[in-house]
């Protein structure tokens, strides 16, 4: 007797449950933007550990591969980094809501202490306790970066000549003062040429 | 007020637009619109915006938007140069994102792909440099910076609870 009340029960439920769980996706994804995006100091780049973190890592709407190549369009396409990587993962998740939902998550705790500061400039400037707390978070935020970078090769997804391009890369930034945009178009002209033989490999080992 | 919000809207698009690889790329257009061009503030507010958008969450382009956003045109005025500095970049990474899922399990992409990203760690790795050398200026810094890649690597801490941390520590070296 209880599988004929248990069927339509749990048909009822994984309905309701799909219907949720697509809503849960979008609150999620609002979230889950306002919460990287209020931790976000000290320009764009600050994102990326946290997205890692959060999208990677704790909710796994990504795949490492799929946040480096996330990664890869935001820094090719105009605007901030954090507008882009938002936007991105917002779409693919959550489609154009999601894209909106999460772009204005992670925008959003920019705009409030902004505008308070700017009403009150000059006054927040002086605070020395802020000023103070600052100081600690700058060489933080450049030890997340550090750890960033350290969790992707970890990944183990770029095989090891590649590595080759991933310094060439840097040292090309650093150095030259390379626009990001040329060494994506670059490195990615050199995965055509040299990539072609080992994609064959990787979908196998998939 | 309508002419100064419009204006905003257009202004900041412009800044949205044409900047690529990240928030301090912008940086030049930032000043060539809102210094140069407008007039809109002086070089010294400039830095300060600058200063302080290191201070606030999120990207720097969204700090100089509602800052002289707000300073030109109320919190209207805040809002649209806010949209207008993420609208363009929304909307083609909306397009992009569209049609990647079509192009993304075609070999030749792939194989791009296998170049790309080798490539933005590079970028990643070069961001990690620059914001290590010009953030860790002196012993205390130095010290912190460690603690605190220690407490990731080691400990797996989460980084938001290593940022508060780095906050607080803040507050008591300094």
């Amino acid at each position: 007797m209880t599988q004929g009340l248990l069927t339509p029960i749990a048909f009822i439920k994984g309905a309701s449950h799909n219907f949720k769980r697509s809503d849960d996706m979008l609150l999620g994804l609002f979230t889950t933007f306002f919460k990287i995006g209020s931790f976000t100091i000290g320009g764009g780049y600050a994102m990326v550990p946290l997205i890692q973190s959060e999208v990677v890592d704790r909710k796994k709407w990504l795949t490492s591969d799929e946040f480096v190549d996330t990664l890869a369009i935001a820094q090719s396409t105009p605007g901030a980094l954090a507008v882009n990587m938002s936007a991105f993962i917002g779409y693919r998740k959550g489609g154009i809501i999601g894209a909106i939902l999460a772009t204005l998550g992670c925008s959003l705790p920019a705009i409030v202490p902004i505008l308070i500061i700017a009403i009150f400039f000059n006054k927040f400037m002086d605070i020395k306790i802020v000023q103070k707390a600052f100081k600690g978070l700058r060489p933080t935020v450049a030890a997340l970066i550090v750890y960033s970078v350290y969790k992707i090769a970890l990944a183990g997804k770029i095989k090891n000549l590649w590595y080759i391009l991933t310094v060439i890369s840097a040292l090309a930034i650093i150095v030259f003062k390379a626009d990001p945009l040329i060494i994506i178009l670059a490195s990615g002209i050199v995965g055509v040429v040299f990539g072609r033989g080992n994609v064959k490999n990787d979908s196998n080992n998939d | 007020m309508t002419a100064i919000t419009i204006k905003l809207f257009l202004v900041f698009a412009k800044i949205g637009s044409f900047s690529f690889g990240g928030g301090y790329a912008m940086l030049p257009f930032i000043y060539k619109e809102l210094v140069l061009k407008n007039g809109w503030i002086s070089l010294k507010e400039y830095s300060d915006i600058l200063a302080i958008s290191q201070m606030t969450p999120g990207a720097v382009a969204i700090s100089y938007a509602s800052f002289i956003g707000y300073k030109f045109g109320g919190l209207i005025g805040c809002v649209s140069a806010s949209l207008g500095v993420i609208l363009p970049s929304f909307i083609m990474i909306v397009l992009i994102a569209s049609i990647f899922k079509k192009f993304y399990e075609k070999d030749v992409v792939k194989a791009v792909f296998t170049g790309i990203r080798p490539g933005t760690l590079g970028l990643l790795a070069a961001a990690a440099y620059t914001v290590t050398t010009s953030n860790v200026k002196d012993i205390k810094g130095i010290i912190i910076f460690f603690a605190a890649l220690l407490a990731l690597l080691i400990k797996k801490i989460d980084p938001i609870f290593v940022l508060i941390a780095g906050g607080i520590v803040g507050i008591i070296f300094y």
